[in-house]
């Protein structure tokens, strides 16, 4: 083989002379073709012996595993299928259920369902559309096509994107599950105590299932953020600098930059919700000073957001769709980022909005009116531009385009009522009746439903190499736009003459009946049309011809997909000078093609993808990336049991499956991440050398320990929030008489905390300077220091007697100890773990991206810390 | 000229919604704590409506000055609203213009938010 002879590297130059099945980054397949052993710099690319010898080492290592082990894929694009399909799935689930809502309502006083069973079939209905639906459809749509549109291998966590998944898919069976049992959740898709915290309104699990099983699926939301984020951040192709990134990439920074503001208020909602229905501590019941409103309000600091969470996405396909159907760039991208940016940022001070008639003062009510109105601006903008895109263009329609067309008609109605909805006087009109539901159902479906429909049929061709009917395209859209609209616009009226949401059945006589029958005839229309579009996608086509490549004739890198997939994402990884490198430049494709990029080859078969810097995307680093694991399905299936056996309050199994997960992840880790590559710089072809391992703020996993503690310093706040919530709505807090934690516990826990932390952050400095045994020396007093820390914040409350059950006082103080106390002994363990790794070897003065990130998590603990004590030893002192 | 320029990145695009956010935050923040237990509904709150027009005022400085240098590093690079060159100072141009843009956006909605105070004048 001419790669073999030529060029300077000779046998093994490059370090491996086979495949080295122990590296994770290396799948465990049988057959390796031979590693290769000339740098990419120095083959001759035009040589296509060359070029076989590479494409066979791509595919051999990108390949997903056959048979059984199949399951076993992390790839993005196995891992997003699975992902898509399983949220279609219960999104299907979700729509039988709308219907049986439909049919209880076509007439009055129907018993075609119990009272009972209505609210468990409106209240899943809602819950399954909203977390099981459309948020992780984002997640899904994002992991399949932002690493294609960002030209890359993958994403930089291929293992954390399965753990998502397996999580989201044992959650979401969890939730639809208990509807057969008929115990599912039945107080609304928000559980507003204390409807659902006392057992004489809610008896039985539902309510328990509600809130284990959702916040195990948002810790797998909060895994998606964190991996898109990094993704979009530093796995652009070389050159794509921020101005040059396609618009959906910037829509998901931004959304999965909510996500991870939005979702943590959600999760310390759900731990005091859960403490209260499992414990009784008193956070939501007013006779112990706790009060429902914490709750609506950390719910709807997470609700709408999400929203816009929702609806965002799939603007963002329109943002892909419409310039490729107008035949021209998009007009106005500066816009655009303005539109989402600032919608994201908008979104955040409208959720009293859904509060209008809680009794709060009109102050208050008003900077929601106000800002509720501001938000239409950014969002008006959105709709403009793609108007102005598509004038200005030469529009060829297609089916995607009609249900782009379709979803902009419904929207704009959507946007409308809402503008209405918005202003306090009208919402306490119609708030909690049907013309809510109209108007959240234009909303939803115009914003979101329909462009993932449009976005099915744009992106089938990338995904299957092959298109769906034109035909049942068509019929499709007619049969749910006619549907939908017939469907949903007479609630508008059913809801002003007075409809309210929720109740199971209606009088006769009260002008009703008409437009619930029409109502409900229009629901089943449009359900006919979405069941053509799930057969349409999921007929055997084996004898249609594959689509030709690119077959919208689109400008961007995602389209460089071959009609037969090839996991390895992109022949070669492009050097991008434009927004649209299949239009803009010159002989792309054929370049990417034939390797003439950088890392056209796995040398060393290995996964392998580039690293970026944020604002010019100059190469930094080629980075390793783990293969097919069964390690993250059972981290995630011990983490279900966590939660799933909590439900039932089976504590010792809990217990077990914690420590469990805990192996699991820690096994994960040390077999998968943080790998000593055989040398320290690779040639990645074209010249360019770039290092196989970097640590600290240049690293992947760095910015994900960030980010990841961004989001759980959020919800920390968020109990913070709650500690002062319950501060000023009391006269006096702590009431008189009241046991608190006093100053010595606390003061010596922040002592000792603060010492952990510095002492983390000098073992981090003086590994790297050399001195390993001083350094392990400082890492593991700083796990002693860290527990005994833990220990001490727990004894404020303990030996004063603070009783968790009495007062929410007590309730509010404990909550913040435990969870201070919990980070510190995950601190203590990450620590344990590098220590450990130390010994082994695996982590040296030059190699030390675990104590680097570990470090960095030291620094949210100790913010954390100090906070934590300052309010639960000088917030009595206050008062 | 070239000197004084600050190099934009995604953070200092973030300001002036940021800037917007604080000042929601706080003056829901005077408010709210101004009309709990929420008693004396009847009585006028013009101390925290003052208050809030003063973190109003300093906002819409602060977004003003960010709107203001923004703009001016935009026209020195040439202005303009199309922004896909392949150079660094076109990376700069586009970030300065969707600064700018942002910065109108949190003007107006800092504006918006405040009406409320200007014309409620007690805790009802």
């Amino acid at each position: 083989m001419s790669d073999a002879t030529t060029g300077s590297g000779g046998a093994g130059g490059l370090g491996i002379t086979e495949a080295d099945k122990s590296d994770p980054a290396t799948p465990k397949f049988p057959y390796p073709p031979k590693p290769a052993t000339v740098g990419a710099s120095h083959v001759n690319q035009d040589d296509p012996e060359v070029r076989k010898a590479q494409e066979e080492r791509l595919i051999w290592v990108w390949d997903a595993p056959k048979g059984w082990k199949y399951w076993s894929a992390v790839n993005n694009t196995e891992v997003g299928l699975w992902y898509t399909a399983t949220s279609f799935a219960f999104m299907l689930f979700a729509g039988v259920l709308g219907l049986m809502i439909r049919v209880q309502l076509a007439v009055p006083e129907n018993d075609f369902l119990t009272g009972h069973f209505y609210n468990q079939v409106y209240t899943l209905h809602g819950t399954v559309m909203m977390f099981l639906f459309a948020v992780p459809i984002f997640e899904a749509v994002a992991i399949i096509i932002l690493p294609q549109m960002l030209g890359a291998r993958d994403l930089p966590f291929p293992r954390l994107s399965a753990f998502g998944y397996w999580c989201f898919l044992i959650g979401g069976i969890f939730v639809c599950g208990s509807i057969l049992f008929s115990a599912a959740p039945s107080g609304g898709w928000f559980m507003y105590p204390p409807l659902t915290t006392q057992e004489r309104f809610t008896p039985g699990y539902g309510a328990d299932i509600w809130l284990l099983g959702l916040s195990f699926i948002e810790v797998a939301s909060i895994a998606a953020a964190v991996e898109l984020i990094v993704g979009t951040l530093k796995c652009r192709p070389p050159g794509m600098r921020l101005n040059l990134m396609p618009l959906y990439a910037w829509y998901v920074l931004v959304v999965a930059g909510m996500i991870l503001f939005a979702f943590p208020p959600l999760i310390a909602g759900d731990i005091l919700f859960e403490l209260e229905r499992l414990f009784n501590w008193p956070f939501f019941d007013p006779e112990r000073g706790g009060d429902p409103m914490l709750w609506q309000h950390l719910f709807w600091i997470f609700g709408h957001p999400e929203v816009y969470i929702v609806f965002l996405p799939a603007i963002a396909l329109l943002a892909m769709i419409v310039p490729t159907f107008a035949r021209r760039p998009i007009l106005g991208y500066s816009w655009i980022v303005l539109a989402a940016v600032g919608t994201g940022f908008l979104s955040f001070g409208l959720w009293v909005h859904h509060m209008y008639t809680t009794g709060l003062p009109s102050i208050s009510l008003g900077f929601f009116s106000a800002a509720s109105e501001a938000v239409a601006i950014p969002t008006g903008v959105q709709i403009f531009v793609f108007l102005a895109t598509l004038l200005t263009g030469r529009v060829i329609f297609s089916v995607p385009m009609l249900f782009v067309s379709g979803s902009l008609a419904i929207f704009v109605v959507g946007g409308l009522t809402g503008v209405m909805v918005a202003l306090a006087p009208f919402d306490w009109q119609a708030h909690d009746t049907y013309f809510v539901v109209a108007h959240l159902h234009y909303v939803l479906l115009g914003g979101m439903l329909f462009p993932v429909v449009a976005g099915v049929y744009y992106f089938w061709p990338m995904l299957a190499g092959k298109t769906l009917s034109d035909k049942l395209g068509k019929t499709a859209f007619w049969l749910m736009f006619v549907g939908f609209n017939v469907g949903f616009f007479p609630m508008h009226f059913s809801g002003l003459m007075g409809m309210p949401r929720r109740i199971w059945t209606y009088p006769e006589g009260l002008g009703l009946e008409l437009p619930n029958l029409i109502s409900s005839v229009g629901a089943f229309v449009f359900a006919a049309g979405f069941l053509i579009v799930v057969f349409d996608v999921l007929r055997p086509r084996s004898k249609q011809p594959y689509a030709p490549r690119n077959v919208w004739n689109a400008g961007t890198l995602e389209w460089l997909a071959e009609q037969e997939d090839k996991g390895w994402g992109v022949r070669s990884i492009p050097i991008v000078t434009t927004r649209y490198p299949l239009w803009q430049q010159k002989n792309f494709v054929e370049d990417v093609d034939m390797g003439r990029f950088y890392m056209p080859d796995a040398e060393e078969l290995k996964r392998e993808t580039m690293v970026t810097s944020v604002l010019d995307a100059e190469p930094v680093q080629c980075l390793r990336v783990p293969g097919p694991t069964f390690m993250t399905m059972w981290a995630a299936v011990f983490l279900a049991a966590v939660f799933i056996f909590a439900t039932f309050h089976w504590w010792y199994m809990t217990i077990g499956a914690m420590v469990l997960a805990t192996i699991a992840i820690f096994v994960w880790l040390w077999r998968g991440t943080a790998l000593i590559p055989e040398k320290g710089e690779k040639d990645v072809g074209l010249g360019l050398k770039l290092p196989l391992y970097v640590s600290g703020p240049k690293s992947v996993g760095w910015w994900a320990m960030f980010i990841t503690m961004v989001g759980d310093g959020t919800a920390f706040l968020s109990l913070i929030f709650g500690y002062l919530f319950f501060f000023t709505i009391h006269e006096e807090f702590p009431p008189a008489g009241m046991a608190e934690p006093g100053i010595l516990w606390p003061a010596l826990s922040l002592a000792l905390f603060l010492a952990a932390w510095i002492a983390s952050q000098m073992a981090l400095s003086i590994n790297k300077a050399g001195g390993v045994l001083l350094a392990r020396a400082l890492i593991g007093g700083s796990a002693l220091l860290a527990f005994a820390a833990s220990a001490a914040i727990l004894a404020g409350p303990y030996f004063n007697g603070l009783d968790p059950v009495v007062h929410v006082y007590p309730a509010t103080v404990w909550v913040l100890v435990i969870w201070t106390a919990v980070h510190g002994a995950a601190g203590a363990l990450m620590l344990i773990y590098c220590l450990v790794r130390s010994f082994a070897g695996r982590l040296t003065p030059e190699f030390d991206i675990d104590i680097a990130n570990t470090a960095l998590y030291w620094h949210f603990m100790a913010a954390t810390a100090l906070i934590a004590t300052v309010a639960v030893a000088l917030l009595p002192l206050a008062s | 000229m070239i000197h004084s320029e600050t190099r934009d990145n995604l953070w200092t695009l973030i300001a002036a919604p940021t800037i917007w956010a604080l000042h929601f935050l706080v003056s829901y923040i005077v408010a709210a704590a101004a009309c709990v237990p929420n008693v004396a509904i009847f009585q006028a709150i013009a101390g925290p409506r003052i208050l809030i027009a003063v973190i109003t005022a300093i906002a819409l400085v602060a977004i003003g000055l960010i709107f203001w240098r923004a703009r001016r590093e935009w026209k020195g690079h040439g202005g303009g609203s199309v922004h896909d060159t392949d150079t660094a100072t076109g990376r700069e141009r586009f970030l300065e213009f969707s600064t700018l843009l942002l910065a109108a956006l949190s003007f107006v909605s800092v504006v918006f938010v405040a009406l409320p105070a200007l014309f409620v004048a007690d805790c009802r």
